[in-house]
């Protein structure tokens, strides 16, 4: 009798234990991206710092940045967020189908974003050494483009996931934490275009 | 009778590849936190040894006015791996590794949250000291910029080379900090997550608050240093102007990022120290830890006020006289809840029924330490104080009473205070009781001396100096030498020990706590069964069970 009570005490235990560890896992990956927020942040204060210390911001030639162009970009990355959001919805429901189509779609969205990013990029006067203006500019797009890249990368491998199966017998945790860092990328992004587009 | 399950039976019958026996697991990519624990502990003390040798060597430098035993482009090379080896890969490492090894036992879980993550932080640690080394290797040699890397002597590059001294040194500590990111991730996760039923929060030790209160600095702070590396990157390999004053750059703004984090950073390294003064002084002085709460929050209270204290760092940067005066008044606030637990601490001991072993010399030389080093480092706050005694001994005086003379007494009396638990035998009082003399005396030979000298006026990182300090300058030479000598009876003792000491019992200092309840060295997972807590630690002399047993649930039932 008592080792019957110790085996389903040990399947309790086990089924307990693996719901943490997903549990577990989303957690870490939130205090990651906090922590993660905060290389951000800390560009952005010293962007913030420049541009109102330095005497002569715009390098010489140029006259700011065009912002119709970088506008339709951000539409687009925005409206993402509510597409992947959709993704998981299908996702939840079972329907993997609808799942994949609005994922891919996600996919797409972030790859016209970073298109957008290189074409506007190549078409600039200055590059990484025009002054303090240059350099930001270019951190800031680029180690936020590194982010979308390493977004849509993360999104690769959960579509590629999502034909094996039995991939999600152990929860969604990989579509959920794509899902958030998606979130994520954006809103830093809204942040990063007042800094640099709207403030000029 | 006794209820012993047959698959623990068949665990025991059969060696397994992390069975406590087998000595190759320490070599391997173990996924165990325990055998991470002591990875970390054992790699980061070979680094201690090689930036105690770089010290070694400045000192006998500095025993003569002249720089006459080595080049002083060498001197500038040593005193920036000095610091960069004793901090990131001894330092830092070695209380993760501390932390990993006590934190799942200490709150009753069977290894970390994220075991695998786990080991890949740990095998970052060596590729972070080959990377920092082999500058050694390259043209032009290490960095010599200092452990603090400020522009724009940093952005020097003498020699032209895109692979140089301070770019290593860089890429070094940018994977350090991913390193140190993963760790933070995983030990706040596991303390969040993995508590055992009844390990409410006020009911963790001490160490594991201390532990807690580290980390989340980590997650705050490194990523601004992270951001500021990253720019100095730029500007040394892509030519950009982020700290560059001659293109119109801002070195001080490097100064900020740079102290966010590693003033910090400091603490990231003393909290685990204040843990472990908290566990050992109940232990040796067989009475309840003085105001456990109120010691468990000011860690706490001390991440949070550690955040907005690093221009301390700066009254000579060229800042503003209102910034000078708010951060001094932060920093003065510091010393408010580490004053709550020092006057614990001291409330433990007194009128307990000391027993000074080893681990509480340690700790009692630390704390008296820690209360000199407290005491230079309220007048370093104040700005009129900071702005005379700037850049002379005084202060490298005062911060190496912290970090040796505090922090690294702390990491010896848990070394010792642990090593039963780790390795399953006792180690040798004799030679432990001779290691903490010949280190409390170096300690008060080597860095005492420096305070007159810096009040004097003494600048830091000279080869060479005016022959008047002289006097001081071999007092402290002589106390170097001591201290390299100091760690011969500890690795004699570590080492004969874990090889043939006298095997240890589950508990040999009679010590309330998770980790003792289980065989020494624990079994693989720890606890056979996890156990339920029903009280706060430290309950010395109260007579209650610190957890539920089946045992009495069994007596109970009858009656």
């Amino acid at each position: 009798m008592t080792s019957e009570l110790s085996i389903s005490q040990e399947k309790e235990a086990a089924v307990v234990h693996e719901h943490d560890e997903a549990g577990n896992s989303m957690f870490g990956f939130i205090v990651f991206l906090l922590s993660e927020s905060v290389i951000f942040l800390s560009f952005f204060s010293g962007y913030v710092i420049y541009k109102t210390t330095t005497a002569d911001w715009l390098p010489a030639g140029v006259a700011g940045l065009e912002t119709r162009e970088p506008f339709i970009n951000t539409i687009v990355l925005v409206s993402s967020s509510f597409v992947i959001y959709i993704a998981e919805r299908f996702l939840h429901r079972d329907n993997l189908w609808g799942f994949r189509a609005f994922w891919i779609a996600t996919m797409a969205m972030g790859s016209y974003f970073l298109y957008g990013q290189a074409v506007e990029w190549s078409g600039l006067s200055f590059g990484v050494t025009s002054g303090l203006f240059g350099g930001t500019f270019y951190l800031l797009t680029g180690f936020h483009g590194l982010h979308v890249f390493t977004g849509i990368l993360l999104q690769t491998i959960m579509l590629i996931r999502s034909f094996l199966p039995g991939n999600y017998e152990k929860g969604s945790f990989g579509v959920e934490a794509t899902s958030l860092f998606w979130h994520f990328v954006d809103v830093i992004w809204i942040i990063l275009f007042i800094l640099i587009y709207v403030w000029q | 009778m006794t209820n012993i399950p047959i698959e623990s039976i068949g665990v025991v019958a059969q060696p397994r590849p992390g069975a406590p026996d087998n000595w190759r697991r320490f070599f391997s990519f173990s996924t165990d936190h325990k055998v991470i624990g002591i990875q970390y502990i054992v790699t980061s003390f070979i680094f201690f040894l090689i930036g105690g040798l770089f010290a070694m060597i400045m000192r006998g430098e500095l025993i003569t006015p002249d720089a006459d035993l080595i080049d002083r482009t060498i001197y500038n090379a040593l005193f920036t791996m000095h610091g960069s080896v004793m901090l990131f890969l001894w330092t830092f490492p070695v209380l993760v590794g501390l932390g990993n090894y006590l934190v799942p036992l200490m709150i009753g879980a069977r290894d970390m949250a994220f075991p695998r993550l786990n080991a890949a932080a740990f095998w970052m640690v060596p590729v972070v000291g080959i990377l920092m080394l082999s500058s050694f290797l390259v043209p032009g040699g290490p960095s010599q910029s200092g452990w603090w890397a400020y522009p724009p002597v940093s952005l020097q590059n003498p020699t032209g080379n895109l692979i140089n001294g301070q770019v290593l040194w860089l890429l070094a500590v940018a994977i350090s900090g991913v390193s140190s990111i993963m760790g933070a991730v995983n030990f706040v996760t596991t303390i969040a997550k993995m508590r055992a039923p009844g390990m409410t929060l006020f009911r963790m030790p001490v160490f594991v608050w201390t532990v807690l209160a580290a980390q989340l600095i980590q997650l705050y702070g490194l990523p601004a240093l992270t951001a500021g590396a990253v720019m100095l990157l730029f500007d040394i390999t892509l030519g950009t102007s982020f700290f560059n004053p001659d293109k119109g750059g801002n070195p001080v703004l490097y100064q900020h990022f740079f102290w966010f984090y590693s003033h910090p950073a400091v603490y990231v390294m003393v909290l685990p120290v204040f843990g472990i003064f908290s566990e050992i002084f109940p232990v040796y002085a067989r009475k309840p830890l003085f105001g456990y709460r109120v010691v468990s929050v000011s860690a706490i209270v001390i991440t949070i006020v550690s955040g907005v204290v690093w221009v301390h760092h700066m009254y000579a940067s060229g800042t503003p006289g209102w910034m000078r005066m708010l951060f001094m008044f932060t920093t003065m606030c510091v010393a408010v809840p580490t004053g709550v637990k020092v006057f614990a601490w001291v409330a433990t001991i007194w009128g307990g029924k000391l027993r000074l072993d080893t681990p509480m010399l340690f700790a009692l030389g630390g704390l008296i330490n820690f209360v000199f080093s407290g005491i230079t480092g309220v007048m370093l706050a104040s700005v009129p104080v900071d702005i005379h005694v700037n850049n002379t001994y005084f202060v490298v005086g005062h911060f190496h009473y912290v970090i040796y003379g505090a922090i690294v007494f702390g990491i010896y009396a848990a070394i010792y205070h642990w090593f039963p638990k780790m390795t399953g035998r006792m180690y040798y009082e004799g030679l432990g009781k001779l290691h903490f003399w010949l280190t409390f005396i170096g300690t008060q030979l080597n860095f005492l001396p420096m305070h007159p000298a810096g009040l004097m006026g003494m600048p830091r990182r000279v080869a060479s100096y005016d022959p008047e300090f002289a006097f001081w300058n071999v007092l402290a030479s002589l106390g170097g030498f001591l201290l390299g000598m100091s760690t011969l009876p500890f690795i004699l003792n570590m080492v004969s020990s874990w090889i043939q000491g006298k095997p240890a019992p589950a508990n040999p200092w009679r010590a309330i706590g998770l980790e003792w309840l289980v065989s020494s060295p624990p079994p693989v997972e720890n606890f056979e069964e996890i156990p339920v807590v029903i009280a706060e630690p430290y309950g010395y002399g109260k007579n209650e069970p610190l957890i539920e047993t089946k045992h009495s649930e069994e007596l109970a039932e009858p009656a």
